[in-house]
């Protein structure tokens, strides 16, 4: 082995480490020297170039039932041969292998302080997790693009290691949330109009700001008859007992308010008002049902015309709110709403 | 239920009923009590229909 070689040692998961199927998710951190599996590609395309010295292979199940235990062991196992890059996977659509590279990465990333290059599709849960730690080439949802991911993966390990600029652009890893800054030659200002006169004149142009990644879900059935559905009120208006006794912030909201209201009627001035701190206050604070309608919703409920207003209201402030913390309270919050045996929501937004 | 649909568009919600204004979705201050409770229960109402409505994407339930 030619001294000049850089190093890479892989991180694979019990399937692709050639130890087995779901029987064997279980399977503690091992090391292997060489490559092993999808590994003989990365060689491959690394040639002369680089080596893989070593494969750190852990179980799924193995590794995300016993995180710490798991990463420590791995992580010593990939420290010992003193790589200067790390490749985890890649895990295409596989949930637990993709958080497991994506933790991985991190760990190494913090630790060992050497880049880690790793293969996911965009809706594996690592990528929203880990995208920060790794330079994740965007793959398909399936292992059969393997062929195609593999010399994506080197090439950006050939690039690192050589200490070329790297850019999601030129090697399709997807965007890790990171600013840079730098000097541009010319001023936001006339960017924006050659932005815009390029648009109106049908030029194709590049946003410099694009916008985040949101998903779609697919309908809900109707609810067959109002008049025997449980209703419930959930808001991204901020409204909260008067006092904000769970210190909801104003702006950047971490967290989210379950409230009572079993008996209530009406919402008053001297009982609830809003946390929000992005719109003028004044008129939800001087009744706050102009944002939550508990007062029309309880009468409703009292003349039949609905079955019931579910005791509880959820509530938080969409001001700034980022859109993976809103997806963790809206997860919390259906589920709830699912057990409570909630047959249809009423969400408002100021 | 919200003020500013293309928004709501925008993040994926599916049934949509437009309301009067950021910070009163729900009410409107120049009307009396009466009037303004009135216009809020003919919304939620409006918000039941769109709920008893079957779609099949999003959806402005614009009356």
């Amino acid at each position: 082995m030619s001294t000049e070689k850089f190093k890479v040692v892989h991180y694979l998961n019990q399937f692709y480490g050639g130890i087995g199927g779901e029987d064997k998710a279980d399977y503690q951190p091992e090391e292997r020297l060489g490559h092993v599996g999808p590994g003989q590609a990365l060689q491959a395309a690394l040639g002369e170039r680089g080596e893989v010295v070593a494969t750190v292979i852990c179980g799924d199940s193995y590794f995300n039932e016993n995180v710490e235990t798991a990463l420590s062991a791995i992580l010593a196992m990939i420290a010992k041969h003193n790589p200067d890059i790390v490749v985890t996977g890649p895990a295409f659509n596989a949930g637990r292998y993709g958080v497991a590279c994506g933790a991985v990465a991190k760990a190494v990333a913090e630790n060992l302080k050497v880049p880690v290059v790793s293969g996911m599709y965009l809706e594996n849960p690592g990528v929203e997790m880990y995208r920060k730690y790794a330079y994740i080439v965007e793959t398909s949802n399936s292992a059969a693009d393997m062929r195609k991911a593999m010399p994506k993966m080197a090439k950006l390990v050939i690039d690192l290691a050589a200490g070329l600029e790297v850019s999601p652009a030129t090697h399709g890893y997807l965007l890790q949330g990171l600013r840079k800054n730098y000097f541009h030659s010319e001023s936001g200002a006339k960017r924006a109009v050659s932005m815009l006169v390029s648009k109106m004149s049908g030029q194709p142009f590049t946003t410099e700001y694009p916008m985040p990644h949101f998903d779609r879900v697919a309908p809900n059935m109707p609810i067959a008859d109002v008049r025997q559905a449980k209703i419930a009120l959930v808001t991204s208006g901020g409204i909260v007992p008067k006092g904000n006794p769970d210190h909801i912030e104003s702006s950047s909201a971490s967290k989210y308010g379950k409230y009572d209201i079993a008996g209530i009627t009406d919402l008053t001035v001297e009982t609830f008002a809003t946390a929000h701190g992005g719109y003028d206050p004044v008129y939800a604070n001087q009744d706050a049902d102009r944002v939550l309608p508990v007062d029309v919703l309880s009468e409703m409920a009292a003349q039949g015309e609905i079955g019931s207003l579910h005791r509880y209201f959820y509530t938080t402030v969409g001001n700034g709110t980022a859109v993976a913390k809103a997806v963790t309270f809206a997860k919390k919050i259906a589920q709830e709403l699912l057990d409570d045996g909630v047959n249809a929501v009423i969400l408002t937004s100021t | 239920m919200c003020t500013v649909v293309p928004i709501s568009l925008t993040v994926g919600a599916n049934r949509i009923v437009p309301t009067v204004a950021i910070p009163y979705p729900l009410g409107n201050p120049q009307k009396t009590p009466a009037e303004e409770k009135e216009l809020r229960r003919a919304l939620v109402r409006r918000a039941l229909r769109a709920l008893e409505t079957e779609v099949h994407g999003q959806v402005v339930f614009d009356k």
